[in-house]
């Protein structure tokens, strides 16, 4: 399999070079403590793990929830071939959001109380809850896979019979807490920079959360159509590219109306890092934006897979600059990330991909289902194959 | 009645006995190093900071609606009827929000141990329920620390800068800061000059999330309904293409 790359090697190389600075890293953590392992401090509590392996993880695994709803319950049938691919990439994500809680959390023994322990005010245990059922609910979700793979017909039938109301439970659970992430930093509005502190904060994360989970699937459609020789969809997949054209013009409009209606757009005009980062933010999302209102864009694979990257680095700016940037500002103190939350962080991403890639060479992702998901009577879409050269 | 502290900063001397006191109430070790240290931390749970000519000290404020105690997802802060702010170790899984979520960066971390606490002042709960005076206002020579009634303490502070209008600054800090404190300053200079953040919201902070979480409810009965109804749609027309696909 692998004799295809020729830079495999290389790439191999930079695998094992993560996944070792890792794992010293994590023996750090365990040994050491956050002390020992993080940047961190009484000012500065959260760092690259909350903003990124969390807030980013959570949002890039986005197109799980996106494309079940558009499949299965709203019918846009043809969209079924990035179903699976958008399933698995949310069901690896929201378990490496666990492994990452692990590091970050500083009693990870304790990852089980705000289970049993409630408290219905806060954010987090709502987030808490819903991570939890929708882990469940993209496990059960994922679960024809396996059965399928195994020609396991009886629990196939059974799982069939109750995928509507896990459908629709899992569609809410999502709304819930790709939003819920923003609500999280509602608390804090004296110490967030005026540029992403926003009443609307939990409204714009999961409107971002959709766009980059659509994001996500071209990115994923175009590497494993490469990686594993197959035909990539790309009238498909440039009909997403509109639909996440609309989304995140619509998206950004809000925003600056929000920045507009708060009055502090007078901010940019400051020679600050804010700004900067804050223009690199938009930026990333608003070329990738114009560029896929293009049909010539659209249609050509590089183009529609370098907007689809742009969107995705524009959503990590975004989340980066609300867990870290903005809060910077208001904290008295500067924040950088320790080589060993780099380690750990980059290791996650690895070890993600890597099983994506065992999972999607041994279990029927990408092959044409012999027996669709949710609805057994439905018919075989029709597929356009366009070859890659 | 909620209990509070009242601290004057025009009466304090610096002398940072309140910081010794605090440190053998709660076992930690205090020395020279340690009282230099002008910043709260996990060792140190109330701090004397050094203005110029004036000081002030820190310690936590126990809100009225405590921001910290509402984001914790496992209810380990709570708001005590007698007014102090009480964390329960046991239940703490050390997310760390209520660092994040608290305007006056008090609650501090153990970040070298290996299974870490957080840490902040508890107003000395137990003393309190036994009616005496926290550790640190029983060792204040000069009183610029008293603890009592949060009323009693409001009606003396007004009436010190009734009394001498000259010598205060006209406000109190934690009347409206965070939506009331049970913790109050009283200075000869606007209080940012004493390194107070005077930036903090005049309501209580919970109500900024509360009014997000509570609309869940309404999402999961409203969106139920709306994406049932809608598979119900789509998944009827596919039905009845299918039926009509069979009769021809």
């Amino acid at each position: 399999m692998s004799r295809r790359f020729p830079k495999f090697t290389v790439w191999r190389g930079i695998f094992a070079a993560i996944i070792l600075s890792g794992a010293y890293a994590t023996y750090l953590r365990i040994f050491y403590g956050l002390g020992g392992t993080t940047n961190l401090s009484d000012r500065f509590p959260w760092g690259l793990w909350i903003a990124f392996d969390i807030l980013c993880g959570v949002g890039l695994a986005a197109g799980g929830f996106t494309l079940v709803a558009t499949v299965h319950i709203f019918r846009i049938e043809r969209y079924q071939p990035v179903l699976r691919p958008a399933i698995l990439t949310a069901f690896l994500g929201y378990m490496l959001v666990v492994v990452a809680l692990l590091f970050d959390l500083g009693r990870p023994d304790r990852l089980w109380h705000p289970l049993v322990m409630w408290n219905p005010h806060s954010v987090m245990f709502e987030v808490a809850w819903c991570v939890t059922l929708y882990t469940t609910v993209l496990f059960l979700e994922f679960l024809p896979v396996v059965f399928e793979k195994f020609g396991w017909h009886k629990p196939l039938t059974w799982i069939h019979g109750i995928s509507v109301p896990l459908m629709i439970a899992g569609v809410l659970l999502s709304t819930l807490h790709q939003s819920s992430l923003g609500s999280l930093f509602l608390i804090v509005p004296e110490k967030m920079y005026p540029l992403w502190y926003s009443p609307t904060l939990p409204a714009m994360f999961f409107l971002s959360a959709i766009g980059v989970g659509l994001a996500m699937t071209i990115f994923e459609s175009w590497h494993s159509s490469r990686a594993f020789g197959r035909a990539l969809e790309l009238p498909l997949l440039a009909s997403m590219g509109r639909v996440l054209a609309v989304l995140m013009s619509v998206y950004l409009w809000l925003r600056f109306l929000d920045l507009a209606r708060r009055g502090v757009l007078g901010l940019l005009a400051r020679n600050r890092t804010e700004t900067w980062l804050f223009v690199l933010e938009i930026a990333l999302l608003a070329v990738p934006t114009v560029l896929l209102f293009q049909k010539s864009v659209r249609m050509r694979p590089g183009a529609l897979y370098a907007c689809a990257v742009m969107v995705v680095f524009g959503f990590i700016a975004n989340r980066l600059n609300v867990g870290v940037t903005a809060l910077e500002a208001g904290s008295g103190t500067h924040y950088l990330p320790k080589w060993s939350e780099v380690a750990v962080t980059l290791s996650i991403v690895a070890i993600g991909f890597a099983i994506f890639r065992v999972i999607a060479q041994n279990f029927p992702i990408f092959e044409p289902q012999r027996v669709v998901v949710a609805a057994p009577e439905m018919r075989v879409p029709e597929r356009n194959h366009v070859e890659v050269g | 009645m909620l209990k509070a502290i009242l601290y004057d900063s025009t009466l304090c001397i610096g002398c940072k006995a309140c910081e010794g006191a605090c440190a053998e109430r709660w076992g930690f070790p205090y020395n020279d190093q340690i009282a230099s240290e002008e910043r709260i931390s996990a060792h140190k749970l109330t701090v004397v900071e050094t203005h110029g000519e004036r000081f002030s000290r820190r310690l936590c404020m126990h809100c009225a609606e405590p921001a910290c105690a509402s984001v914790c997802p496992v209810g380990a802060l709570q708001k005590t009827a007698l007014g102090p702010v009480v964390y329960d170790p046991d239940k703490c899984m050390g997310c760390r929000y209520c660092m994040q979520a608290c305007a006056f960066q008090v609650p501090s971390y153990e970040w070298d141990q290996r299974l870490p606490k957080m840490r902040k002042c508890d107003m000395c709960c137990e003393r309190q329920a036994r009616g005496e005076p926290t550790a640190c206002t029983a060792v204040c020579p000069v009183g610029a620390t008293q603890c009592g009634e949060r009323d009693a303490l409001l009606a003396e502070a007004n009436h010190r800068i009734a009394a001498k209008p000259n010598e205060y600054y006209g406000k109190i800090y934690g009347l409206h800061e965070a939506g009331g404190t049970s913790v109050l300053y009283i200075s000869a200079v606007p209080f940012e000059q004493i390194g107070l953040n005077t930036n903090v919201p005049q309501g209580p902070l919970p109500a900024l999330t509360w009014r997000v979480l509570e609309l869940v409810p309404d999402v999961v009965s409203t969106g139920s309904v709306l994406l049932g109804g809608i598979w119900w749609i789509t998944n009827r027309r596919a039905e009845v293409a299918k039926a009509e696909g069979k009769a021809k």
